[in-house]
C-alpha cells in the first residue's frame, strides 16, 4: 500500500471506463490519497488466520426447480432502450468491417 | 387523536379506515394535502402519485364496502425511496443516469406493500445510488431537515426520513447499507430499522453493495416499524438470499417493559467521539429502560475502530462491479453521438454518474484491482470476519446492545461536503452493524440543546427483530418526555 498517483487514478478510471479531466484527476489523487491512508489502519491487525466473510449470513447453495415461466415479452425488454429497431437493441459498431 | 389524519399513525390509520371511521380516500387526501403545504420546504418527494393513490384508496374503500379483506394497511399512505423497482413513475436512484427508466416490474417489497392494503404516494429523495450520507449527493434536488430546515435530513435515505417527520406520509421504505435507514431516521426524529441481512427481500431494490444492503421502514413510531416489519418480511423466490425462516408477529412481541432483558453497553460507542449532549441523551435512555426492569451491563465490540475503513473497502469494491451495468446500452441515459462503444460506455457514464458515486466506483476499481486486491479487499473482508465475532461474543452476554445511531445531530446543509472522508466517518456507529449483518434500529431519544431530534440505536441477534422492537416499545411507552413535531407548514 502507498500513496496513489496521477498514473494510478488514469488506470483506475480506464478499467471503470470513467473520463476524468485535469483537475479531476488532481482532486481525485489528493481525495484516494487520503482514504485510502485511512485504510492502512487495517495492517494494525495480524488476519493471517483468520478466514474472510464474503456474506454475513452462513448460506449454502440455493436451488429451485427448473421449471419454464415466463419472461418479459420483447417490447417490454426494450421500452427503456435508448436505440433500438423493435427487435434488438441498437449500439455503435463494435468492429470495423471494411 | 388530531382531526387531520395525516398527523395519525399507520396502525390509527388502518384502525381508523378498517372500522369505517374514516375513509381510505379522506386519508390520501389529507396526506396529497400535507404534502401540497409542507413539501415545497421539505423537498421530500421527486415524484408524488396523486391520482393513482386516490385510485388506490378508492379501490381500498370498495373492497371494505363489499366486506372484503382489506389487509394489514388498509389506507395507510407511504412513500418509497426511489431505488424501489415500481411499474408505476420512475426508478431513478436520483441519478442523471437513469432519469426517465421505467421498471418493467414491481419490487417485492412493493407487491406486499400493495397487497396489505398500503397506498402509494410517490417516490422519495435519496443520495445518488444510495450513496451518501446527508442526501446531498442527491441529482435531482437538496432535501431539508423538517425540524430545522438550515440542516441536512441524514442520508441516504433522507427523503423517506424527512417525509416521515414532516407528516408527508403515514411511514417510508428505505434501503440500509452503512446506516442508510438509522442516521436519517435519527437525524429526523423517526425510528428506522435496518432488519438481518436477508430477512427482507432486495428482489428490485436497485443494488449499491449486495452483501450490505437490506430494505426496511422508517415509521413515526415502534408499533408502526413493527406491523410494516410483518407485511415486509419473509423467504422470496426471485432472491436466493432471502431467509427462509419463520418470521411470526412482531406486533405480538411488543411489551410495555422490559423485565428479564438484558443490555449490553458497548464501551467503544461511549468514547470522546460522542458529542457530549449526545451521551447525556442516551445514558438518560438507558435509565429510562433500567426503571423498566432491564439489566445493564457492559460490554465490548474491540474491532469498532476499524469498521469505517472496512465498510468503505466491501461498498466501493461491490458498487465498481454492480454499477457497471449502466452503460448506456439497454436503458437509461446513452451519450449522444459516440464513435464507438468503448466512447459510449466511456462518456454515458462519465455524464451520467455524479462525484461521489465515481469517487466510489474509482476506489472499488483501485481495491479489487491487480497488485492491490489481497491488501484492501482481502484483508477487509478477514476484518470484517473479526468485527462479526465481536457482536456474536457480545451478545453471549446480553439480549440487545444499545448506543447511539450517530455521534452528533443533524449537521448543516454543505458542512461536510468537501471533505468526503469526515462524511464516511459520520457513518461510524452505523456501519459494523451492515458488516455483521445483524439487525439495528434508531429511535428518538429527545432534543440536544440545537434543538434537533437524538437517535437511540438498539441492535439485535441476527433474525431477532421481535426484541429489539420489544426494547424499543418499552422506551418509547416509558421515556418521560414528548418530542414533540416539528413545525413545518
Amino acid at each position: 500500500m502507498g500513496k496513489i498517483t496521477k498514473q494510478d487514478v488514469e488506470y483506475v478510471s480506464g478499467l471503470a471506463h470513467l473520463t476524468l479531466d485535469e483537475e479531476t484527476k488532481e482532486r481525485l489523487v489528493g481525495e484516494l490519497s487520503e482514504i485510502l491512508g485511512y485504510m492502512e489502519k487495517l495492517n494494525e491487525l495480524d488476519t493471517s488466520n483468520i478466514e474472510p466473510t464474503m456474506h454475513a449470513l452462513e448460506m449454502t447453495n440455493v436451488y429451485r426447480e427448473d421449471k419454464v415461466q415466463p419472461s418479459l415479452d420483447r417490447e417490454t425488454a426494450l421500452m427503456n432502450a435508448p436505440d433500438s429497431d423493435g427487435e434488438y437493441f441498437l449500439v455503435p459498431k463494435i468492429l470495423d468491417t471494411e | 387523536m388530531s382531526a387531520e389524519s395525516y398527523a395519525w399513525t399507520a396502525h390509527e390509520i388502518r384502525d381508523a379506515v378498517t372500522s369505517g371511521a374514516v375513509s381510505a380516500r379522506a386519508v390520501a387526501e389529507s396526506y396529497l394535502a400535507r404534502i401540497e403545504a409542507c413539501d415545497q420546504k421539505v423537498q421530500a418527494y421527486v415524484d408524488v402519485w396523486a391520482e393513482s393513490a386516490l385510485a388506490q384508496a378508492d379501490a381500498v374503500d370498495a373492497r371494505l364496502a363489499r366486506g372484503e379483506d382489506v389487509g394489514p394497511l388498509a389506507g395507510v399512505p407511504v412513500g418509497l425511496k426511489d431505488l424501489f423497482c415500481t411499474k408505476q413513475g420512475f426508478t431513478t436512484c436520483c441519478s442523471k443516469i437513469l432519469k426517465g427508466y421505467r421498471s418493467p416490474f414491481d419490487a417485492t417489497v412493493v407487491e406486499r406493500l400493495a397487497d396489505a392494503g398500503a397506498v402509494f404516494l410517490g417516490k422519495l429523495n435519496m443520495d445518488e445510488f444510495a450513496m451518501g450520507s446527508s442526501t446531498e449527493n442527491s441529482a435531482v434536488q437538496v432535501t431539508r431537515n423538517p425540524w430545522n430546515l438550515a440542516c441536512v435530513p441524514g442520508g441516504s435515505s433522507g427523503g423517506s426520513a424527512a417525509a416521515v417527520a414532516a407528516d408527508e406520509c403515514a411511514f417510508a421504505l428505505g434501503s440500509d447499507t452503512g446506516g442508510s435507514i438509522r442516521q436519517p431516521a435519527a437525524c429526523c426524529g423517526c425510528v428506522g430499522l435496518k432488519p438481518t441481512y436477508g430477512r427482507v427481500s432486495r428482489y428490485g431494490l436497485v443494488a449499491f453493495a449486495s452483501s450490505l444492503d437490506q430494505v426496511g421502514p422508517l415509521t413515526k413510531d415502534v408499533e408502526d416499524c413493527a406491523l410494516a416489519m410483518n407485511v415486509l418480511s419473509g423467504r422470496d423466490e426471485r432472491d436466493s438470499t432471502s431467509a427462509d425462516l419463520p418470521v411470526g408477529d412482531f406486533t405480538a412481541a411488543l411489551r410495555p417493559d422490559a423485565k428479564g432483558l438484558r443490555i449490553g453497553l458497548p464501551k467503544e460507542y461511549f468514547t470522546d467521539a460522542l458529542g457530549a449532549d449526545m451521551r447525556e441523551k442516551i445514558e438518560a435512555a438507558v435509565s429510562a429502560l433500567e426503571g423498566q426492569g432491564a439489566e445493564v451491563v457492559e460490554v465490548s465490540l474491540p474491532h469498532t475502530e476499524y469498521a469505517v475503513a472496512v465498510y468503505y473497502i466491501i461498498c466501493t469494491a461491490e458498487a465498481s462491479a454492480n454499477l457497471a451495468r449502466f452503460d448506456g446500452v439497454r436503458y437509461g441515459h446513452r451519450a449522444a453521438a459516440a464513435a464507438d462503444v468503448e466512447e459510449l460506455y466511456r462518456r454515458t457514464k462519465t455524464e451520467g454518474f455524479g462525484p461521489e458515486v465515481q469517487r466510489r466506483i474509482l476506489l472499488g476499481t483501485y481495491v479489487l484491482s491487480s497488485g492491490y486486491y489481497d491488501a484492501y479487499y482481502s484483508k477487509a473482508q478477514r476484518v470484517r470476519s473479526l468485527i462479526r465475532k465481536d457482536f456474536l461474543d457480545a451478545f453471549e452476554q446480553c439480549d440487545v446492545i444499545v448506543g447511539p445511531t450517530s455521534p452528533t445531530p443533524a449537521f448543516r446543509l454543505g458542512e461536510k461536503t468537501a471533505d468526503p472522508l469526515e462524511m464516511y466517518l459520520s457513518d461510524i456507529y452505523t456501519i459494523s452493524i451492515n458488516l455483521a449483518g445483524i439487525p439495528a434500529m434508531s429511535m428518538p431519544c429527545g432534543l440536544t440543546e440545537s434543538g434537533l431530534p437524538a437517535g437511540l440505536q438498539i441492535m439485535g441477534k441476527p433474525f431477532d427483530e421481535a426484541t429489539i422492537l420489544r426494547v424499543g416499545y418499552a422506551y418509547e411507552q416509558n421515556r418521560g418526555l414528548d418530542m414533540g413535531r416539528p413545525a413545518v407548514a
